[in-house]
């Protein structure tokens, strides 16, 4: 398993798919959410792909937009890529879930969804989880204001 | 007179009824202060959910108004047992974005002290462990030698539990003259000192009772919750980060990856146990070797990555932590994420304990190792 090889597996699955970052660490793949569910379904169970481990997932804000970033690994032959969601809308970005194909996600989606506020749909169990319940905003977006701290973070 | 309730109640099974538990936040077997919502039947619990976040101190949001060599301080207080590797795994994220040369002495001092930590961690884990089984001497036992290390951190780092060593491009200081004697001196009293842990727990009925087979964790659930470190390689997962991505001085070193399959609480307690004795063997192979040269590479007073995206991850004592930064060529970092081994390793909680007893939840968790900042960041 190579990165030409999982390039052209990713592309004849999902056509639009960019990608982006051969010359850093980890080869990087940019999806719509539409197309989440196909791909990762795909790259979980497929024998030559199998990226079984969701190592780490994560969100940014980059302003006009949203990334979900999902980093993941193979057990067996240590292949890693990067998927990257693009969610446009920022007033109710919304993205399928993941956590029935990685379970670990169920706890990281939760966390996004505390910080973030990006919703994942179909997720068993979507609130806050290291923030209280009845926080207001979602503090890693950019734009987020805290009234009540003097010291600005 | 005869009742006729009492009397079908009597004739029938009583009817048991789920109730809830909490446990926590306030708990001496959580180590900290997470609450864990216990769904009981009788004495089986069906299902734990976490609680946590009461010590979340927005360490991601902080590090995006810091300067990198700041950075490494809020580090310290995530796993704070594993302190030397969360300061590692920023630096180390640093020098990649900046493609900086480290001294080959730095690499070498860096791996002793991680693995030195590792062996404190332990330490603490494996006292703590008994305690919570009801074993008051293997605290003092395991705090009796944990103190060898701190000292020498104490020597060398300034401090004793935060210590702050590493800085990007290298160290704070120097090594202190006493550093090699010290370490071989303790090396070679706690080589004695092992087999007495053994002595003491590992081959103890009771202890074994409570263990063996109890918080089963498949090898497909810890890949699958991320389950990574001492824990999740006793369920047979092959995840040490120190093999499979070699940093720092891990390539030249020969040591062994500690694989159990049984996934109980004791295939825990025992990989953790011997990777004890693999850190020793790591230290004893480096200690001599400590390559002459510069304790630190020259590096700009601000540091600014290059645009992009930079991914370190180091093995600390509790599983695969993760540094994600995304930088937009500023002196702090546009992102920055930590992926915390407990965190995960929490997640995977609920089937650990579902269908054991309630007194084995505390087994569970004290094989988990969780230190509650490292989950709450």
């Amino acid at each position: 398993m190579n990165n030409e090889l999982l390039r052209s597996l990713i592309s004849s699955k999902v056509p639009e798919a960019e990608f982006s970052g051969e010359e850093t660490q980890f080869l990087n793949v940019i999806i719509k959410p539409e197309d989440l569910r196909t791909l990762t379904e795909f790259l979980r169970n497929d024998p030559q792909t199998k990226l079984d481990f969701l190592f780490c997932m994560t969100a940014v804000d980059w302003m006009t937009h949203f990334f979900t970033v999902y980093h993941l690994r193979s057990t067996e032959t240590d292949q890693t890529l990067v998927i990257k969601v693009k969610i446009n809308d920022r007033e109710n970005p919304e993205v399928e879930t993941v956590c029935d194909i990685w379970k670990t996600a169920e706890f990281h989606e939760r966390e996004v969804y505390d910080l973030f506020g990006i919703k994942f749909k179909n997720h068993p169990d979507l609130r806050r989880i290291l923030l209280e319940d009845d926080w207001v905003g979602y503090p890693l977006r950019k734009d987020y204001k805290d009234e009540a701290n003097i010291v600005e973070l | 007179m005869i009742n006729e309730e009492a009397n079908t109640a009597v004739e029938n099974k009583p009817e048991t009824q789920e109730y809830f538990i909490n446990m926590g936040p306030q708990h001496p077997s959580t180590h900290g202060v997470l609450r864990l919502m216990l769904t009981l039947d009788g004495e089986i619990i069906k299902k734990v959910e976490p609680h946590l976040g009461f010590i979340h101190r927005s360490i991601e949001k902080m590090c995006e108004k810091d300067s990198y060599q700041q950075i490494v301080h809020l580090t310290d207080r995530m796993d704070y047992l594993s302190c030397h590797m969360n300061n590692e795994a920023v630096c180390l994220c640093v020098e990649q974005g900046l493609q900086l040369e480290i001294p080959e002495r730095v690499k070498v001092i860096r791996t002793i002290i991680s693995e030195l930590t590792r062996l404190s961690s332990h330490q603490l884990w494996w006292g703590v462990m008994g305690m919570d089984l009801g074993a008051i001497t293997t605290f003092l036992y395991g705090f009796r030698d944990r103190e060898m290390i701190t000292d020498i951190f104490e020597e060398t780092c300034g401090a004793r539990l935060t210590m702050n060593y590493n800085v990007p491009g290298g160290l704070m200081f120097d090594i202190h003259p006493n550093f090699q004697k010290r370490t071989k001196d303790f090396i070679t009293y706690f080589k004695k000192k092992l087999p007495e842990y053994d002595d003491l727990l590992s081959n103890n009925v009771i202890f074994t009772e409570r263990t063996k087979g109890i918080g089963m964790l498949s090898k497909e659930d810890a890949i699958s919750y991320g389950v990574t470190g001492p824990s999740g390689r006793a369920s047979g997962f092959s995840c040490d980060v120190r093999k499979h991505f070699p940093y720092s001085a891990y390539d030249r070193v020969d040591f062994r990856e500690i694989i159990y399959t049984e996934g109980d609480c004791y295939a825990r307690y025992r990989a953790r146990i011997d990777e004890m004795h693999e850190s020793m063997k790591i230290i004893e192979q480096l200690i001599d070797n400590i390559p002459e040269g510069d304790y630190k590479a020259k590096t700009k007073a601000v540091i600014k990555l290059p645009e992009g995206e930079y991914y370190q991850r180091v093995e600390t004592a509790r599983g695969e932590l993760g540094v994600y930064v995304v930088s937009d060529n500023k002196k702090s970092p546009y992102r920055l994420k930590f992926r915390s081994p407990g965190f995960s390793n929490l997640s995977a909680l609920n089937i650990m304990a579902k269908g054991d007893k309630i007194a084995d939840l505390v087994a569970t968790m004290s094989t988990l190792d969780l230190v509650i900042p490292d989950i709450d960041r």
